[in-house]
């Protein structure tokens, strides 16, 4: 409905596609805290090496669900809610879209037009 | 992160009556403007041609999953797979599901729609800018049934 959709509707779904994967949903999970984190930490209790974190949020980085910062000699990494919110404004597009299809379901059955 | 959309609806007629609107693929046209070209058949896909004005050269293929009488009605689709010139039917698919109620008032009508993180990235940025025109048509479509309701 607004101009803007179509610009921001390639980096939502590009959102999506970060977030198709185990590894890092779990990494969002954790992050998803506040609180910020180095990637020993993340790497941490889980069967992930540093390597396979750091590529992981690099893809997270990319989409801006992540924000990684320098705190000297190491990066920590923090959750961005932003990309979330847009791919809420998706799925409410979607929503949207069901909700006039069941109203016209609704005036179609009540109005008794069989 | 939950990829889904949930939509609930009252409906005031029986079960019965609404289990057939979205059942008989003539009734289900009728509502979601299309015009199948055959019955629901569980397990069995079927096509229809999108009668909704400006999306009139659109295809619709869904493949029918579950018919349990007046519970549940599901199909999968590829959801606004709407450039003719493009073959969706090798992507990945969304489930949509209508679960009945009985209610006091006549029928809860619940709709589910799963399964958005599989699409691929760059159709649904498409599927999504292309809509933007019949999204503006819907609200038409919408002002029309309230000022003929109220």
């Amino acid at each position: 409905m607004s101009g803007k959709r179509p610009s921001s509707a390639r980096a939502k779904a590009a959102v999506f596609r970060a977030l198709g994967d185990e590894t890092r949903l779990s990494l969002l999970a954790k992050l998803s805290s506040g609180k910020r984190y180095s990637i020993a930490e993340l790497t941490e209790g889980t069967k992930l090496t540093r390597q396979a974190v750091t590529k992981h949020l690099r893809v997270l980085e990319r989409v801006r669900m992540v924000h990684g910062t320098r705190e000297g000699r190491e990066s920590l990494f923090a959750f961005d809610p932003q990309p979330v919110i847009e791919m809420k404004e998706y799925l409410d597009y979607v929503s949207k879209q069901w909700g006039v299809a069941l109203a016209r379901l609704k005036n179609f059955v009540e109005g008794d037009q069989e | 992160m939950e990829n889904q959309v949930k939509k609930q609806i009252e409906i005031a007629a029986p079960v019965s009556r609404v289990w057939r609107a979205l059942t008989d693929s003539r009734q289900f046209g009728e509502w979601f403007l299309v015009k199948m070209d055959g019955p629901f058949v569980a397990g069995q896909p079927v096509g229809g041609q999108i009668t909704h004005p400006g999306f009139e050269h659109v295809r619709m293929e869904i493949v029918v999953k579950a018919i349990e009488p007046e519970t549940l009605f599901s199909y999968t689709w590829h959801p606004y797979s709407i450039d003719p010139k493009v073959d969706y039917s090798k992507e990945e698919s969304t489930l949509v599901e209508f679960r009945l109620e009985a209610t006091a008032g006549g029928t809860l009508l619940t709709v589910t729609e799963t399964g958005f993180d599989k699409i691929p990235a760059a159709r649904r940025a498409e599927a999504l800018r292309m809509n933007d025109g019949g999204w503006a048509q819907q609200v038409k479509n919408i002002q029309a049934y309230v000022g003929k309701t109220s």
